[in-house]
């Protein structure tokens, strides 16, 4: 008896000493909110200007309106690589120069480059969700940030177009560029018409169908736009989220009557009908049934030829469906990052590979 | 297909299994199984004994004509007229409490939810607010009267009423009663709609705010349409309220039965005079008013219920119609 008294005293110390070791990993220095002072909002009709020479190196000329469908470039055929071969390590080819932003674009992604974080972390008060994540996101491509939960991937997705602002006690700092642009600087209203998001619960507005793709189109303008010059754009939405055909013989009725399935993709038609650059998936088929889940993977695979699409999810075999490349999270880090295929393949983090294999979760 | 289905005969009804018998329970647990019977049947009953007298006696006294007849003066029951004019009074209390009752309730209520969980000193501005109505729906509705009459008795405030001939103001009238009946009207429709707005998730306003939609605007077309029949249960409520409400009408609405209007304008005239609601005609006729006429009592105290009965049926009909369209039923009777 006294013997398992000890065995469960020594249990209980050594959990003590984990959770110390823990809390000593977790603990970060003091964070601060970058605010740049002396900016004025933007105007409503915002137009790009040329960005900040010193933030990107040779940024693509941004624009408002993306274009229709960019193809992956394809990446010019590089001469044989030259490997330096060192001992106890991996070789790695050497490229001249002139090839290397080529390789590197080709590898990184199809289309312009939309989203840039630098060293973006987020806390609720004294607590740090997100510690110094650093990563580019591309038009024509699908990037799943996964992770056991409470490691930071919502408040990431979420810091992206300012929800965490709702949330009194975040505090924000890093750089997150939009088009070259800090997001800080735009209008919040402006920000979130041009980095769309989608819910993990389907939630149309208690109004008809029709309306809920025109609610997101309708500026906040005195002057309301017809029903005449809304239909084609509605329904334009409506198609291009798969849903037309289905709904097209009464776009009158309540949202609510839907499906499930159905009332996610009216809210990616939501979304995407105002012609966003960048969409948010925040678990985006947790709570549908493996068949409208098929669509909308099916879906997000035609968005991202007009979008960069960033998608948080819990399910493995959703990342390895629909991503091109995968950002693994772990409490608050961003452990990896890469096409999806290194990443579930091979994995250079022991943390990633464990994750990946389901050793934990 | 026939070689799936088992060859046995099911059973109709789901069988139960076998369930413990209250004889082996202990005697402390079997009375409040009693209790608990009895309650619920002895309330039934109480209310079965209400409904069916109350209906026995209307039917045995209503006649079509006491609807549309007005009250009169008179010294036999068979001249004294019908309950025309209270009938209007309790139309007019009602379509003057709410509209000051429902707007006040909702930009509240909205306050309360989607401003007030701001910072500490907002937070606890919510709770004192929160706390007055609770105070006001707590507050007997007498002493409501009482202030009101205080009130209305401004000289400032002579234009609701009228002035007397001794130059005071005469403070009753049906703006004075409407307005503090606004006050009797405001909690349950507070607390339907609070309640409705908390039972919205947060994700739907998240939703809105995503699509580049401001505070303002999510209000007024998401939140609002979501919690339009919290809204429609809460006027329900509220009106219930107004016209089952005596004292308010016995102290603010003066003591006649006939409606009295005063000044010149027709429209004007009627809101600064005086009347009488179902309720006080009601006491009026009753064995412990001046009329003494219970024959018409009965009659007047049947339509009263007949219309607090349907409002109740309405409610219940505004909930399930809610809840069957996939909202969150949030039906709170009385605050």
């Amino acid at each position: 008896m006294r013997d398992v008294h000890n065995r469960y005293k020594l249990y209980c110390v050594n959990l003590y000493r984990e959770e110390l070791t823990l809390k000593t990993i977790v603990r970060t220095p003091q964070m601060t909110v970058e605010r740049t002072p002396g900016i004025a909002h933007t105007p409503r009709d915002w137009q790009p200007t040329p960005p900040v020479p010193t933030v990107q190196p040779a940024p693509p000329a941004p624009t408002v309106q993306p274009a229709p469908t960019v193809q992956p470039a394809p990446p010019v055929q590089p001469a044989p690589p030259v490997r330096t071969i060192v001992l106890d390590r991996d070789p790695e080819p050497v490229r001249p120069p002139e090839q290397r932003e080529a390789v590197r674009r080709a590898l990184e992604g199809a289309g312009p480059e939309r989203l840039r974080l630098r060293d973006v972390a987020v806390a609720y008060g004294a607590k740090v969700a997100v510690r110094s994540v650093s990563l580019s996101i591309h038009q024509g491509e699908v990037l799943a940030l996964i992770g056991p939960s409470g490691c930071g991937k919502t408040t990431l997705l979420r810091t992206l177009n300012r929800l965490t602002e709702l949330t009194p006690s975040a505090t924000r700092s890093g750089r997150i560029l939009l088009d070259g642009h800090d997001i800080h600087e735009l209008e919040d209203t402006a920000l979130r018409a041009r980095v769309a998001m989608v819910f993990q619960q389907p939630n149309p507005f208690p109004m008809s169908i029709f309306d809920n793709v025109a609610f997101a189109l309708r500026e906040q303008s005195r002057r309301r736009p017809r029903r005449a010059e809304l239909e084609p754009l509605v329904i334009d939405a409506l198609r291009r989220a798969g849903l037309y055909e289905e709904v097209k013989d009464d776009l009158h009725r309540p949202a609510l009557r839907l499906s499930g399935g159905q009332q996610q993709r009216l809210c990616i038609a939501r979304a995407i009908a105002p012609r966003p650059e960048v969409l948010l998936m925040d678990e985006p088929c947790s709570a549908l049934d493996p068949i409208s889940t098929g669509i909308i993977e099916e879906l997000i695979h035609e968005l991202r030829r007009e979008l960069a699409v960033v998608i948080v999810t819990h399910n493995l075999a959703q990342a390895h469906r629909v991503a091109d490349k995968v950002a693994f999270m772990y409490l608050g880090d961003l452990v990896e990052y890469g096409p999806a295929r290194q990443v579930f393949e091979e994995p250079r983090a022991p943390r990633t590979r464990d994750y990946v294999r389901g050793a934990f979760g | 297909m026939s070689a799936l289905v088992p060859d046995v005969a099911l059973p109709a009804a789901p069988q139960r299994g076998r369930r413990s018998s209250v004889r082996t329970w202990r005697w402390s647990d079997r009375l409040v199984l009693l209790a608990a019977w009895g309650a619920g049947l002895t309330l039934c009953a109480v209310t079965a004994a209400i409904v069916l007298y109350m209906g026995y006696r209307g039917v045995q006294y209503l006649r079509p004509a006491l609807l549309f007849s007005r009250p009169q003066v008179s010294q036999g029951q068979a001249g004294s007229g019908g309950f025309l004019d209270p009938l209007l009074g309790t139309a007019l209390l009602t379509v003057i409490g709410i509209p000051i009752a429902a707007p006040l309730a909702i930009c509240c209520a909205l306050w309360i939810v989607e401003y007030g969980q701001g910072g500490r000193v907002r937070r606890s501005l919510t709770r004192v607010v929160e706390s007055s109505i609770e105070i006001v729906a707590g507050t007997p509705d007498i002493v409501i009267a009482l202030f009101g009459l205080a009130i209305f008795q401004l000289h400032v405030l002579s234009f609701v009423s009228f002035v007397g001939e001794g130059g005071g103001v005469y403070g009753r009238s049906f703006l004075a009663a409407g307005t503090m009946m606004s006050l009797i009207a405001l909690p349950p429709l507070f607390v339907a709609t609070r309640d409705g707005l908390l039972a919205v998730p947060a994700h739907m306003r998240e939703a809105a705010y995503a699509l580049g939609k401001t505070r303002i605007a999510t209000i007024r077309r998401v939140l609002l349409p979501s919690v339009r029949s919290n809204i429609a249960t809460g006027v329900t409520l509220g009106v219930s309220r107004i016209i089952a409400d005596t004292a308010i009408v016995i102290v603010l609405l003066g003591d006649e039965l006939r409606l009295a209007p005063q000044g010149g304008a027709p429209g004007l005239g009627l809101l600064r005079g005086t009347g009488s609601t179902l309720t006080s005609y009601v006491f009026d006729n009753s064995p412990a008013g001046e009329g003494d006429a219970p024959q018409k009592a009965y009659a007047a105290a049947f339509v009263l219920m007949l219309f607090v009965l349907l409002l109740n049926l309405a409610v219940e009909r505004i909930a399930r119609a809610h809840a069957s369209s996939g909202g969150s039923v949030a039906v709170t009777g009385v605050v």
